[in-house]
């Protein structure tokens, strides 16, 4: 059969993944074991920082930026499209009586507050991007870690969203649906990405910036790329946060966030989308299992940040291309059924 | 980046991703939805005919520790005392404990697992507002039944018609304080101290300048800090250039020793005045003399002759060696409080319990007569007013709800 | 102008403690070229030292403040914080940044970061995240002069930041290990081949580095006596801007640079706007690498291929 054109394929694929979304949706709605939403309710928390931790992949993995304000670019997507649905949409969809109309009203205009939020944070990161770029890695870290600061200690001083005491009364429209389309979408973006020429120069800026200079191309462009799309993703998960919380708060955006995505992303392997995925999971369950757990192990205080530090450190040691590496899941798996001695080959490949 | 790709470090270890697989399979496991710590059932397992179960969240970790941990004391003494006299009915009462770690987010998942993993009937927590307002909603949508001890941002019980709490609110609480030092103290002119990163904090402020400026004061001087700052001289200096003849401090007790200490090393030799997030027993171990003739409110005087405070501080005392803070006070009334409406429902389920909690009337409890008003908050509490002298707390004032002027618009919600 | 003069000195008081803690940081980025995060926390270390072997000192012995016996407890307690924070840096050095020497510098930054979230956290389950008070090692002074008043701990720590930098200054500049030291900042490679132990020079620059963050935790547990494990984070970040501030890899500058961070930053929490206090550093950090990246007294290196 002749191939489908891309674009067929794409719709293809993609209308199947919705489908299998709402299905799930609509099953863990009807499911009613006990207990349940408590799992639920993990489970949407991992589809976020499964976002969060591909877009900043995109950054740190594919381009090579170490980029330490990740959830500066987060607040700013969360409070936005908080403030849009807060003080215009959820009004305006109040005022249809419950039925389909205002369903099809509420999210559409979920999406709207979201994407714009997600813009926003865009926008934010060209402008913190734009100067930054110019500087080394172990700067640019601490700049955008100050970013991060700032944009907090700003949002802090906001009394119209909150400030100190919180955004509070954002309508819960976040769901697990849309969480898990964003993760899709975002999954798909970096995946394309990289596949893609610009996905190449980002490669190649973070194989080494001045030869790709050398080459042609534009670093800071394309590094100022990366961060327009990271954060802009960033942004997506912040507004799906938001909606999902109901609550927002300047401390939840703290350097000690960003430091939680980037162990995610390091975690996984810094480059590989699968492994952010992975990490993301397995970090976003690891408190709740603690949690679970603490009967059994008859610890009072809380270990997990202390056990995420060693990890680290234990991780940079003895393997500091985290769990996948560069390559990504169905790449180590595939090379697993391979015949043996192609293993040196592969390795030196990669 | 330069020319080493991270991978070229270490030598390939195939075998380390599937012993990683193996321990994070055995880890996740582990632990599946366990049902032994409680209910089995959705919120209805009380009706069971077992143990009553009810939900606590807390900060027994992190950085408002000390809070969480004189709450948690306070409620499990209470608990305990209720269940020595033969429970509810027969039935005991069994408290489950999450720790939040002073953070919204675990807050609002502690809850969610006492919710739905644990089947509670209904909820005590917290005492940062914040933590509150982050699971206040979860609680809503459940309809679960919440009673906040000491959260005392006004937004709190806005959430909804199932929160409810036993203690003043901030609007409350930084009216009087104003108004005390206006008509009391005879205070013209002041200055305020906020911190800026607290929302408690900040909120007393708003409530401060408006009541002490409508009763004639005038704030000569507003300066702001963060949360665990630890230099406060500049901010002193720019308030000893206005010369007030008192400072507002609203914030937490951490920094107001502090604060003191340092303008009195400043020279400075006004009182400090504050709210209840100066209480706690390190405060005058903090601010030692600093704090001399400095005042606060707050919600009850561990020193009160009264029975009902002298038995709970002595019974607090022998079995947990301390003196109890407000904290606990609150913490203890809440449990009763709900134990009594739990005692009054109709049905042991959400909104028969619910219904019972805002019909709670005359109260008397460690921290004075609760009443649940219309908006489910406690009105009318008193509110003492306490100071440091010869470097102990003492009783300066009782502020009984009649002799409190007329509410506010912000007040009457 | 009496508020200008006291914010001054306020500021530099804060700012010398700063400076204390910026040394360590230009040293190290200046040999190895890497950004210690956790040296913020090492001051933190520092700081629970002094305030264990206060309570001790003070349970065991009679009071003896206002005594020269106390100051000379002071004494022996700040050798004992420096050593066992000296200690603590080699240890780190030799255990998390050796390995990872010729790893890309993502890795050693991390693992930094690693390092410093396990002290800070680390602190917080050993020692109990409620805040302590420091014990008050020598009696206090009220001071006033010209309408400016303070304290003696103020000029202690002016006296004893001084002091310290003095002693730095002549290590790096009058020694033989110091030379040593300039050697390998100058250049790794051509240090060694010169026959220069380059891993012993890198594990005493760690060692004094961190010694020095040890008499910051000392100075700051004594003027500002509530410490608790997370101490540490923000004056370590703002000792940071001061040193690229000063130009990173420039001692002198690192000095200049934290009294400069301390005055402004009384300056602008005694303004109308003190609530941009906390991001006041971060600003000053941004403001500098866009337009002056190589600091005050820096020179720009232009990086070779």
């Amino acid at each position: 059969m002749k191939r489908l054109p891309w674009w067929l394929r794409d719709l293809i694929y993609g209308a199947i993944f919705i489908a299998v979304l709402i299905g799930a949706s609509y099953g863990m709605d009807a499911i009613h074991i006990a207990g349940i939403a408590y799992y639920q309710r993990i489970v949407v928390l991992m589809g976020i920082n499964i976002i969060l931790a591909v877009s900043l992949n995109i950054i740190n993995g594919h381009a090579g930026q170490f980029s330490l304000g990740h959830a500066g670019f987060m607040a700013i997507g969360a409070y936005f499209a908080a403030f849009l649905t807060y003080f215009y949409f959820a009004p305006y969809v109040n005022r249809f009586p419950a039925g389909t109309e205002q369903w099809v009203l509420q999210n559409a205009l979920l999406l709207v507050a979201v994407l714009l939020g997600g813009a926003l944070a865009a926008l934010a990161g060209y402008l913190v991007g734009l100067p930054s770029l110019r500087l080394r890695g172990d700067y640019l870290a601490i700049v955008t870690l100050g970013f991060g600061e700032i944009i907090r200690v700003v949002i802090l001083n906001i009394d119209k969203i909150g400030a100190a005491r919180g955004f509070t009364g954002i309508p819960n429209w976040a769901n697990f649906f849309w969480v898990y389309l964003f993760c899709g979408i975002t999954i798909l973006i970096s995946w394309r990405l990289v596949q893609s020429s610009v996905g190449r120069a980002f490669l190649a800026i973070r194989e080494d910036e001045i030869a790709a200079e050398a080459m042609g191309v534009d670093a800071t462009k394309y590094k100022v790329k990366a961060f327009i799309i990271g954060s802009f993703m960033a942004g997506v998960s912040g507004g799906l946060f938001a909606h999902f919380m109901m609550y927002l708060n300047p401390d939840m955006f703290r350097f000690l966030r960003s430091f939680e995505v980037v162990v995610m992303v390091v975690l996984g392997g810094l480059g590989s989308i699968s492994g952010s995925i992975v990490a993301a999971i397995i970090l976003t369950y690891l408190p709740e299992g603690l949690r679970l757990a603490k009967p059994f192990l008859h610890i009072e205080k809380d270990p997990r940040m202390v056990i995420y530090s060693i990890m680290l450190i234990v991780l940079m040691l003895t393997r500091p291309q985290g769990l996948l590496g560069r390559r990504e899941l169905w790449q180590v798996l595939k090379r697993r059924k391979d015949a043996p001695k192609e293993e040196p080959d592969a390795a030196a490949r990669n | 980046m330069c020319a080493h790709s991270l991978q070229g470090i270490a030598v390939m270890r195939p075998n380390f991703l599937k012993s990683f697989t193996i321990i994070a399979a055995v880890l996740l496991a582990g632990c599946p939805p366990k049902s032994e710590v409680g209910g089995g059932g959705g919120g209805n397992a009380a009706n069971s005919g077992g143990d009553i179960l009810i939900g606590e969240y807390g900060s027994l970790t992190g950085a408002q520790a000390t809070f969480g941990q004189s709450t948690h004391n306070a409620i499990m003494m209470a608990v305990d005392e209720i269940n020595g006299t033969g429970g509810i009915n027969g039935r005991k009462i069994k408290v489950i404990t999450e720790d939040d770690q002073s953070k919204q987010e675990e807050a609002a998942n502690a809850v969610t697992k006492l919710i739905s993993q644990n089947g509670v009937l209904a909820i005590l927590g917290e005492v940062a507002s914040s933590n509150s307002l982050a699971a206040a909603p979860i609680c809503q949508s459940n309809k679960v039944p919440m009673i906040t001890p000491s959260s005392t941002n006004p937004e709190v019980t806005k959430k909804g018609d199932y929160i409810f709490r036993v203690c003043f609110t901030d609007d409350y609480q930084g009216e009087n304080i104003a108004r005390y030092a206006a008509t009391q103290l005879h205070i013209k002119r002041a200055a305020i101290l906020t911190d800026v990163k607290n929302d408690y904090s900040t909120g007393l402020t708003t409530t401060i300048e408006r009541v002490f400026t409508s009763l004639g004061g005038q704030i000569v001087a507003k300066q702001s800090y963060s949360n665990g700052d630890s230099d406060f001289r500049s901010q002193l200096t720019a308030v000893r250039t206005q010369n007030p003849e008192a400072i507002f401090v609203p914030g937490y007790y951490t920094d107001v020793g502090q604060i003191a200490i340092q303008a009195r090393d400043l020279g400075m030799k006004q009182p400090l005045l504050g709210g209840d997030g100066w209480e706690s027993p390190k405060l005058i171990e903090i601010g030692g003399k600093a704090l001399e003739g400095s005042m606060y409110t707050n919600h009850y005087f561990y020193a009160d002759p009264t029975p009902v405070v002298r038995n709970f501080v002595q019974r607090y005392r022998d079995r947990y060696g301390a003196i109890p803070d407000g904290m606990a006070a609150l913490g203890y009334d809440a449990a009763h409080v709900l134990a009594d409406a739990i005692k009054r429902a109709k049905k042991l389920d959400g909104p028969s319990l619910r219904d019972a909690i805002a019909a709670t009337r005359n109260f008397q409890g460690v921290t004075g007569t609760i009443n649940i008003g219309p908006d489910r908050n406690a009105v009318g509490k008193k509110i003492i007013i306490e100071e440091v002298k010869n470097g102990q707390l003492a009783l300066k004032a009782t502020i009984e709800p009649t002799a409190s002027a007329t509410p506010t618009a912000t007040a009457a919600q | 102008m009496q508020a200008f003069l006291q914010n001054l000195l306020n500021g530099i008081a804060v700012g010398a403690i700063y400076a204390l803690i910026a040394l360590g940081y230009t040293m190290v980025y200046g040999i190895l070229k890497l950004i210690n995060f956790a040296h913020g926390d090492v001051f933190m270390l520092g700081s629970f030292v002094g305030y264990y072997a206060g309570r001790f000192a003070i349970a065991h012995m009679q009071d003896t403040s206002g005594t020269w016996t106390s100051w000379f407890v002071a004494g022996a307690i700040m050798l004992l914080a420096m050593m066992t924070c000296g200690l603590f840096g080699y240890l780190n050095e030799r255990i998390a940044y050796r390995p990872l020497r010729n790893a890309p510098r993502i890795a050693s930054l991390i693992t930094a970061i690693g390092v410093s979230f396990f002290l800070e956290y680390g602190g917080q389950f050993v020692f109990g995240p409620d805040p302590k008070f420091f014990p008050e090692l020598v009696e206090k002074h009220v001071l006033q002069f010209g309408g400016i008043t303070t304290t003696n701990y103020q000029l202690i720590v002016l006296v004893v930041a001084i002091i310290f930098m003095a002693i730095l200054q002549y290590i790096v500049y009058g020694t033989k290990f110091g030379r040593a030291m300039r050697a390998v900042s100058f250049s790794y490679e051509s240090a060694s081949l010169m026959g220069i132990p380059t891993d012993r020079i890198i594990s005493l620059t760690f060692v004094l580095g961190s010694a020095l963050a040890a008499v910051a935790g000392i100075l700051q547990g004594l003027s500002y006596p509530k410490i608790d494990p997370l101490m540490g984070i923000l004056p370590g970040l703002k000792a940071f801007v001061a040193a690229v501030l000063g130009g990173i890899g420039n001692v002198p500058g690192a000095v200049v640079g934290g009294l400069l961070i301390g005055v402004i930053e009384s300056f602008v929490s005694g303004s109308r706007f003190s609530n941009f206090t906390p991001a006041i550093a971060f600003v000053i950090l941004i403001g500098i690498l866009l337009f002056r990246p190589s600091g005050l007294f820096g020179k720009y290196e232009a990086e070779k291929v």
